[in-house]
C-alpha cells in the first residue's frame, strides 16, 4: 500500500479516484512565471486530465495524476522550475497581493516579503498547519487575518510642518478622521491613526513622511474554527523586528501547543497576555543580543 | 485666494471611476502650467481623485470646502 501520509506531505493530495492524485505545487505570493504555467499546462494534458485548479490560497494543483506517475511528474516539473506543494503540519504556501512593486496603494513590497518568508520558514514542521499571508495595506486585498500570521503594510507618519500649505487634501484623503486643520498647521490624533499611508500618499507637498511598517496580527484560522488574527503587538518597523516576531511566534507555537491544535488554540489556552508578553521578551532580549 | 482659474469642471454628477476620468479629460484640454478647478462630492471622490491627480503629476494647489458637500480642487497642470 502506497504511504499516502508521506505523499500528502510532499503535495500528493488523495483523491476519491482511486490511485488519482491531485498534486499541490509550490506557489510563493500567488506568482507564476508563463514559462512555469507552460510547464504546468504540459504536464496536467500529459500525466493529468488537462484541468488545473486554483486553490484558495493563491496554490495550483494539478488533479488526476496516477500513483505511478508521481516520480515522473516530479522531475518533469523540476525541469520546468515548478517546485511541488506541502501539506500536513507545516508552515504552508504564503501568500500575498500584488503590493507596492505593482499597485499603487501598496506600502510595502509584499512579494519580496513573501519570497524571504517561505525561504526561512516554508515546508517547517510544526504541530499543526502555520499560514503566513501579507497584504500591502489596510485594504487588505489578501485577508491577513485569516492567517496563523498576518503582515498587512502601513506606514508610520511623520508630518513636517515647514512643507505644508494646509491645502487640505489630506484632511479628506484620511478615513479615519484623524487629522485636523487649525489656523497654522495640522494636528493629528494619534488615537485614531491607523497607520494607513493615505496622508502621505495623497499629500501634494511631501508634508507627510511615511517609512513602511508591518502590522502584524496572530492566531486568523478560516477553516473549521473561524477566528480572526489579533494585533497584539506594536507594528516592527523593519524587517528584523518582523523576523523576530515570526521567529518567537513559531517557536511559541512549537513549545505550547499540542500535536494536531492550531496556533489559535494554543495561544487561547496560553493566555493572550502571557502569550504577548512572551513575546515581547523575545523581541527584546534579541535586541539585546543585537 | 489669490489663484487665477482658467478653467472649471464639475464632476459632482458622476461616480468613480468616471470621477477621475473626466477630471483628467479636462485636465488634458488645458496648457502647461494652467490652473483647473475640479468640483466633486465629498466621500469617496475628495478622499481618492486628488490623490489621482497627483500620480498624474499634476500639482494640487488647494483643496476648497465649498461649505456645500462638494469641494473644489484647484490644480496646476503639468507638463508632458
Amino acid at each position: 500500500m502506497p504511504d499516502y501520509k508521506a505523499l500528502k506531505n510532499g503535495g500528493f493530495m488523495r483523491q476519491v479516484q482511486k490511485n488519482r492524485f491531485s498534486l499541490r505545487l509550490k506557489v510563493v505570493g500567488g506568482n507564476l512565471s508563463a514559462s512555469q504555467l507552460e510547464t504546468i499546462a504540459a504536464i496536467s494534458k500529459k500525466y493529468g486530465d488537462g484541468r488545473v485548479h486554483l486553490t484558495s490560497r493563491q496554490g495550483v494543483e494539478i488533479p488526476f495524476i496516477s500513483l505511478e506517475d508521481v516520480e515522473n511528474v516530479k522531475a518533469e516539473l523540476e525541469l520546468g522550475g515548478v517546485s511541488t506543494g506541502v501539506c500536513g503540519p507545516r508552515v504552508r504556501t504564503v501568500t500575498a497581493c500584488q503590493g507596492s512593486d505593482i499597485c499603487p496603494s501598496g506600502c510595502i513590497d509584499t512579494y519580496s516579503l513573501a519570497l524571504e518568508i517561505s525561504d526561512r520558514y516554508f515546508g517547517r514542521v510544526l504541530p499543526h498547519k502555520f499560514k503566513f499571508g501579507v497584504t500591502g495595506c489596510m485594504n487588505n486585498c489578501l485577508k491577513a487575518e485569516e492567517n496563523d500570521l498576518g503582515i498587512k503594510g502601513g506606514f508610520t507618519i511623520e508630518y513636517i510642518k515647514s512643507l505644508c500649505t494646509l491645502c487640505g487634501v489630506c484632511v479628506k484623503a484620511c478615513r479615519e478622521g484623524a487629522i485636523s486643520i487649525g489656523s497654522d498647521s495640522l494636528s493629528l490624533d494619534k488615537e485614531k491613526c491607523n497607520s494607513c499611508g493615505r496622508c502621505v500618499k495623497s499629500c501634494p507637498f511631501e508634508a507627510w513622511k511615511g517609512e513602511a511598517a508591518y502590522i502584524l496580527s496572530f492566531g486568523g484560522t478560516f477553516g473549521n474554527m473561524i477566528a480572526k488574527g489579533l494585533d497584539a503587538l506594536p507594528p516592527a518597523k523593519d524587517k528584523e523586528t518582523l523576523f523576530r516576531a515570526a521567529d518567537a511566534a513559531l517557536v511559541f507555537f512549537d513549545k505550547y501547543a499540542s500535536p494536531g491544535e492550531r496556533f489559535r488554540v494554543a495561544i487561547d489556552r496560553a493566555g493572550w497576555d502571557s502569550f504577548k508578553k512572551y513575546m515581547q521578551e523575545a523581541m527584546a532580549s534579541q535586541d539585546l543580543a543585537d | 485666494m489669490d489663484i487665477e482659474i482658467d478653467e472649471s469642471v464639475d464632476i459632482t454628477n458622476v461616480v468613480c471611476p468616471v470621477t477621475f476620468v473626466k477630471a483628467k479629460v479636462a485636465l488634458e484640454e488645458l496648457e502647461e502650467g494652467q490652473v483647473l478647478s475640479i468640483r466633486m462630492n465629498d466621500g469617496e471622490p475628495v478622499q481618492n481623485v486628488p490623490r489621482s491627480i497627483k500620480d498624474e503629476g499634476h500639482k494640487i494647489l488647494r483643496l476648497l470646502d465649498n461649505k456645500d458637500g462638494t469641494y473644489s480642487l484647484i490644480v496646476r497642470k503639468a507638463g508632458e
